[in-house]
């Protein structure tokens, strides 16, 4: 957001009220209008804020949000008591293992898919490339989770294919702990590599062709061209979006994890969010897990602020 | 130098040749997947079971059996109609409830603009949480209704976002004169903006209605009675979690398991039929809109 609210009002010297006055007198409407959206930010995402001060009590749905009692050791019980269990170390290694695997796999991915339909001269073949490399955001995660989840049964498809190269196994890959990750990031790939690259493409669009121009007239082949004058020409997208990427580093989704482990793995697969949502939502543990859940969104807005900050000295952009 | 062109150098060509081959074999690794659902799904129940490996088109004799059971089951229809309706209703709010954020935060000259900007920024990188979120719906005696799945998500603040950055690009003179004539800012909204903001108004139905569409986790968290499950929700129970007991009364056991594999492809194809059909004409929306995201003021 820009800060440029030049507020005419503030020339005259006025005091706060009066302003506060004309101001509401002349727009009036404007917050008329913008009121059903406070509302809707107040119903249904500061109230649950406040909600999660369920984390520091012991939560019973008889008593409420106010009259549940505070919570030994300073209202830091359901903290520590996640500090020092065995899943802590788990569900931290999970989230962080899945998360810099797909970093390290995903988001290179629509970067070189933008930079190899970037050489293609051929538009129609460029195109189709394009529209069928989007498609698969569009297709629902149950029906994508469904698709692994038959794909990679025992005698799914890849099973199959996979054994033309002499794999063989009677067991669904998905009950396999090893395989979570790769099974997890490969589809992630599978799922984002055109619809993320539409950003790149875009901003390779926005290179200015007499640069290509200038460098050939130097002599610089292709190569050079892409080295000397598409990369640089990208860079600042993909350090944005790097940098904002890190900034996403402990969040791993719920739903895809959710729709794709089994109890038999979880061992690999189960992440903080998957964990919140078992022990909260399945096993009523309404307080304990309010606090992971805590604990792991201001670990996430920490990291959003502080990649924020990076960004903006770096780039010059940030997200706000 | 002349100003004509440096030849391809051969490293180049072979590395046009093998640009064209590895974008169609992405091409065609990206499409397959869907491709096999839908050959599969047209496939003999019988042949297909003792299948294995690639399939290029149905297994002969071919059948619609899959489709007439998908579609006399009770529960998918249902499921289809929850969707609708859920669909339609939340996009009423979500178009009017983003259209008037979206303008105010596009205003300039209002005093609490910012401080409201600020609070709304705010809640796409804190939010309660999991557990508290569904303590609200819960306290707000949501539970088991449709409400539950259409007014939480009436706005998406990043598609708000976007929509801003449309009104934002409105010229203000446009505004400035609606405003000196003693227009509202209801007035302006609607007979200024919208109108000259409808491809961007098109890209928020876009992006809520397939955001609609493939939702299903809340409405697991939120409804408790398979007669209001979404549509994606039940392919869930029925294809993740294997639960085909949705499915009795349409099959006996024997059945059950010959036609399990069919049933699951046919309804993969009839729940994403709908997008997959209207995307390639959409398309051109749907890629604006990251533009738009992409570009902020």
């Amino acid at each position: 957001m820009k800060k440029n609210s030049s507020n005419k009002n503030n020339k005259s010297g006025e005091s706060l009220g009066v302003r506060v006055k004309k101001d509401l007198k002349r727009n009036y409407s404007a917050y008329l209008l913008v009121l059903p959206v406070l509302v809707f930010y107040g119903v249904f995402a500061y109230k649950p804020m406040y909600g999660a001060i369920i984390a520091f009590k012991d939560f019973s749905p008889r008593l409420g949000i106010l009259d549940s009692p505070w919570t030994d050791l300073y209202g830091l019980k359901h903290f520590l008591s996640f500090f020092q269990s065995y899943y802590f170390g788990r569900i931290l290694k999970n989230t962080l293992v899945i998360s810099f695997s797909t970093l390290i796999f995903s988001f290179p991915a629509p970067i070189i898919l933008a930079l190899l339909l970037n050489e293609v001269r051929n538009r129609r073949f460029k195109k189709a490339v394009q529209t069928i490399s989007y498609l698969p955001h569009f297709i629902s995660l149950v029906v994508v989770c469904s698709l692994i989840t038959m794909f990679t049964s025992h005698n799914g498809m890849i099973v199959d294919f996979l054994s033309v190269f002499g794999f063989e196994t009677n067991m669904d890959l998905l009950n396999n702990k090893k395989l979570f990750v790769p099974i997890y990031v490969i589809s992630d790939i599978w799922q984002k590599i055109g619809w993320d690259s539409i950003i790149y493409i875009a901003a390779l669009a926005g290179i200015d062709q007499e640069q290509y121009e200038a460098a050939r007239i130097d002599g610089a082949n292709k190569w050079k061209q892409m080295l000397h004058v598409t990369l640089p020409g990208i860079a600042g997208t993909i350090i944005l979006l790097f940098i904002l990427r890190i900034g996403q580093i402990m969040n791993v989704g719920h739903e895809k994890i959710i729709l794709l482990y089994n109890d038999g793995i979880l061992e690999t697969a189960d992440v903080i969010s998957s964990f919140v949502y078992r022990r909260g939502i399945l096993e009523s543990n309404w307080s304990f897990s309010a606090a992971v859940g805590l604990f792991n969104s201001s670990i996430n807005f920490l990291l959003v602020i502080l990649a924020n900050k990076i960004s903006k000295k770096f780039s010059g952009t940030g997200l706000w | 130098m002349t100003g004509s062109k440096i030849k391809d150098s051969a490293g180049y060509r072979i590395f046009t040749i093998f640009n064209y081959l590895f974008l169609t074999f992405i091409a065609v690794v990206t499409l397959y997947p869907i491709y096999y659902v839908v050959m599969a799904s047209f496939s003999n129940a019988d042949a297909l079971s003792l299948h294995s490996g690639i399939l290029i088109r149905p297994l002969a004799p071919y059948s619609l059996e899959a489709y007439k059971r998908v579609f006399q089951n009770a529960l998918i229809m249902s499921g289809y109609k929850n969707t609708i309706i859920i669909l339609l209703a939340g996009l009423c709010f979500n178009l009017v409830l983003t259209a008037v954020g979206a303008y105010f935060l596009s205003l300039k000259d209002v005093m609490f603009r910012n401080v409201i900007a600020v609070l709304i920024l705010f809640t796409m990188y804190f939010s309660g949480g999991t557990v508290p979120v569904y303590l609200n719906i819960k306290s707000l005696n949501l539970m088991n209704s449709l409400w539950s799945l259409i007014l939480p998500a009436a706005i998406n603040t990043y598609n708000l976002l976007i929509m801003r950055s449309a009104f934002a690009a409105v010229p203000d003179s446009l505004v400035e004169a609606a405003r000196l004539d003693g227009a509202t800012h209801f007035k302006i909204l609607k007979d200024v903006m919208i109108p000259l903001c409808k491809a961007t108004l098109a890209v928020m139905v876009l992006y809520y209605g397939v955001a609609h569409w493939n939702a299903w986790f809340n409405a697991s968290l939120y409804l408790q009675t398979a007669d209001k499950f979404p549509l994606q929700l039940i392919l869930r129970n029925l294809l993740i979690d294997n639960s085909t007991s949705g499915m009795t009364g349409v099959m006996d056991a024997d059945d059950a398991v010959r036609f399990a594999e069919m049933i699951k492809y046919a309804l993969i194809v009839v729940s994403s039929a709908p997008i997959i059909i209207l995307y390639p004409f959409l398309q051109r929306f749907f890629t604006k809109g990251v533009m738009i995201g992409a570009v902020k003021g």
